[in-house]
């Protein structure tokens, strides 16, 4: 018997094959005629891409098929870019050009095959981890950093680039992307809304709210959690007690899956089945991506003091961009010409960011009053000229001792 | 269970306003915020009105009575149980061009949603330098009065009116319930819209729609003389009843309805000072650090050489809202109000 995932849920029959087997549900699943309950994910993580490079077989894969070659290419390339800049935005911090920058290192497949599964009208709520997403989403480096290196506003229009401000609260914007999804349902588009969480924030109310409120209201949201094992210091087993974060799916009532979120292959492939799903009124998905957060918490962190240089080795050997390496090299699309291109795309990447960041932004303090509200209040008007006339003093020094001098 | 409708047509196609002017009636404030609901509703299809039990219920004090079955799932639904999601998704919904209007079920009910409050709704708009606006009203009905158990009570203004980026309104009668609601509706900025609850069946008689002053302006609501008294939402009443008893004793009261706690109307309450040259505020919520303290400390700055005495604050004592058989001790009255006032050197 084939049955709909929900009440509004398309029948698993009318979606393309390899979504529908992904989807697919045994009977003894059902607890009731209306509520369907997809089975537990597996603890083995979806894969398509072994650590060697060579395509998975079998139960592995979920019933996912292998993006083709051209999409991985075009996947590996958007990662060889994002991490080269992830990688730039580091040196920049170091150097003091940027007050803060939380990296993204090693959770490149993640982060791209998330961007990559979505249409230019769905909307990406990202958190302060996922700056390459905004990148290869096509936001301006200067825009993306203006915030890290010290701005009070984030540099980008979110309405340009459908993308939400990064949030710092952990798991609140989980619960805009359900709303922005939901009014875009209410208004009939055909919008979906993707947002990333950590493994940390999971442990957050809001998290749970989000997938309720999500599949209550069975919204086209994709939640995909990046698991990267720490929340600053605190590892995993200390987040949850569960076998896998996936596993939280089927309490809400909604599909989940656990990947190998070092396998952009499977991530992609994964992403995108639930990203249509949700655009085809299907309803929320919870995909849990295993990855590893290869540099510090930010650049004022020391993860020396809680986790052993081996296992950063051991998940060295599971990185991203080498497996995806192997693989296109073996399948002959990625020549040493294709890879000398990308290099060289990513090392003009980087000198661009290095050249905007390297300008001192002019900041002006008296702005901080201007978008606070639309309406003007006096009150407002009031310490703003307080601050300006501070300023003007301040200049005049300046400008007296300068003459003396 | 699921929100959406699907043989309902789009929130884009709703029915048209109706803005015919009716004869005047008497309304209470419950029936003023329906109707200002009901007017949103139909004048603006991108209003949506969500929360905790609004929808068939109509709401646990009735403020949503009859909307959900006039305008359909799509428009006037009951959200899962908690408060941050309600906020949390209200903010995305707005960031997607709706405009909420969330309810939080009783004062207290409202800190879950805190963090969203305060981490998002109120900074979203400067975050992004004016490009995206949160036209969110969340409703809080507030304060004591009404016998209700604990957590039923809080008069929690100051945690709101001490956040940049939010607007926080109060009514006090059931014209200016319809107007300030509309208002705040219309706001491309988050209003938060606190609710007397224990004046919430007073009535007026009113000629619907009816648009009063401004929301940001306080009014003047009874012109005196001798002393201005300062008051908003559920303790306007007991002001203006402590007024008459003062009247009756030779002393001229001045009642002002703030109205709007931030901004606060430092105009109209400047100029009643400064004509009265005393002030009182008065405000269910504990003294400690409450409302009533940036007021004081206002009018002190701004008025200083126009007071012939200190600004005198008559409020909640600083303690948790007490029991249901207690509170009458603990609520401001008019007789406390004149109490105060005896205090200064006449």
């Amino acid at each position: 018997m084939a049955r709909s995932f929900g009440r509004l849920g398309p029948s698993v029959a009318t979606l393309p094959r390899t979504i529908a087997r992904a989807l697919a549900v045994p009977e003894h699943c059902f607890m009731s005629d209306d509520v369907v309950v997809p089975p537990l994910p597996t603890t083995k993580p979806i894969r398509l891409i072994a650590e060697t490079g060579r395509a998975v077989k079998g139960a592995q894969t979920a019933g996912f098929a292998m993006p083709s070659v051209e999409t991985l290419l075009g996947l590996y390339r958007q990662m060889v870019l994002a991490r080269r800049f992830d990688a730039q935005v580091t040196a920049l911090t170091r150097q003091g050009r940027l007050a803060t920058y939380p990296s993204a290192l090693g959770q490149e497949a993640c982060e791209i095959a998330a961007v990559a599964s979505l249409a230019p009208n769905d909307w990406l709520f990202p958190t302060y981890r996922d700056t390459i997403a905004l990148l290869t989403r096509g936001v301006s480096p200067v825009e993306i950093l203006s915030f890290f290196r010290g701005d009070w506003h984030t540099g980008f229009d979110p309405h340009a680039h459908h993308i939400s401000p990064q949030s710092t609260p952990l798991a609140t914007q989980a619960l805009h992307a359900v709303g922005l999804a939901t009014a875009a349902k209410l208004k009939h588009d055909d919008v979906v809304a993707l947002t990333f969480l950590g493994d940390g924030s999971t442990s957050e109310g809001d998290a749970h709210e989000a997938f309720n409120f999500a599949s209550v209201w069975q919204s086209p949201t994709v939640f995909v959690i990046q698991n990267n094992q720490y929340a600053i210091s605190v590892p995993f087993s200390k987040q949850s007690h569960a076998r896998t974060l996936a596993d939280r799916a089927i309490g809400y009532g909604m599909p989940g899956y656990f990947v190998d979120g070092n396998d952009v292959a499977a991530m992609y492939a994964v992403i995108t089945a639930a990203v249509e799903r949700a655009r085809s009124g299907g309803g929320p998905t919870m995909i849990e991506g295993l990855t590893y957060r290869m540099e510090a918490h930010t650049n004022s962190d020391d993860p020396t003091r809680y986790r052993e240089k081996g296992e950063v080795a051991e998940w060295q050997g599971r990185d991203p961009v080498d497996r995806l390496e192997k693989y296109l090299t073996a399948a002959g699309a990625l020549t040493d010409d294709v890879r000398g291109s990308i290099a060289a795309d990513a090392e003009v990447l980087a000198a661009a960011t290095r050249g905007a960041m390297n300008e001192t932004p002019v900041l002006d303090p008296l702005e901080l009053f201007d978008h606070v509200y639309s309406a003007e209040r006096p009150a407002l008007l009031e310490q703003r000229a307080f601050l300006a006339h501070e300023l003007a003093q301040t200049e005049q020094t300046l400008t007296e001792m300068a003459g003396r001098a | 269970m699921t929100l959406i409708d699907e043989t309902a047509p789009a929130v884009i196609h709703s029915p048209q306003a109706k803005n015919e002017p009716a004869a005047a009636t008497s309304i209470s404030i419950a029936g003023a915020l329906n109707a200002a609901l009901r007017d949103a509703l139909a004048e603006d299809p991108n209003v949506v009105v969500f929360g905790e039990d609004v929808g068939p219920l109509g709401g646990v004090f009735r403020i949503t009575d009859a909307l959900n079955a006039e305008f359909g799932e799509n428009r006037v639904w009951d959200s899962p149980l908690a408060e941050s999601g309600i906020v949390g998704t209200a903010i995305g919904m707005a960031m997607y061009g709706l405009r909420p209007v969330i309810e939080m079920q009783f004062d207290a009910f409202a800190y879950p949603a805190f963090e969203q409050i305060t981490s998002h709704l109120a900074k979203m708009r400067n975050r992004t330098k004016g490009r995206v606006t949160l036209p969110i009203v969340i409703r809080i009905p507030y304060a004591g009065g009404i016998g209700g158990v604990e957590h039923h009570s809080d008069s929690s203004e100051a945690y709101y009116t001490h956040t940049p980026g939010l607007t926080v309104v109060t009514p006090s009668n059931p014209a200016d319930a319809y107007s300030m609601l509309r208002e705040a509706i219309r706001s491309d900025d988050p209003v938060i819209f606190l609710e007397p609850k224990s004046r919430y069946w007073a009535k007026d008689t009113v000629s619907l729609p009816v648009e009063t002053p401004p929301m940001n302006r306080a009014v003047v609501l009874r012109e005196g003389t001798d002393v201005t008294l300062l008051a908003y939402g559920p303790t306007v009443k007991t002001a203006l009843h402590a007024a008459e008893l003062g009247a009756a004793e030779g002393l001229s009261i001045e009642v002002v309805d703030l109205r709007s706690l931030s901004p606060f109307d430092d105009e109209t309450v400047g100029a009643s000072v400064r004509k009265t040259s005393r002030a009182a505020i008065m405000h269910e919520a504990a003294q400690f650090g409450g409302y009533g303290a940036e007021v004081a400390a206002r009018v002190t700055e701004r008025q200083f050489f126009h007071l012939a005495a200190p600004v005198l604050r008559i409020t909640g004592f600083d303690i948790p809202f007490p029991s249901p058989k207690l509170e009458e001790h603990y609520l401001p009255t008019a007789e406390r109000v004149l109490a105060a006032l005896d205090t200064w050197e006449w």
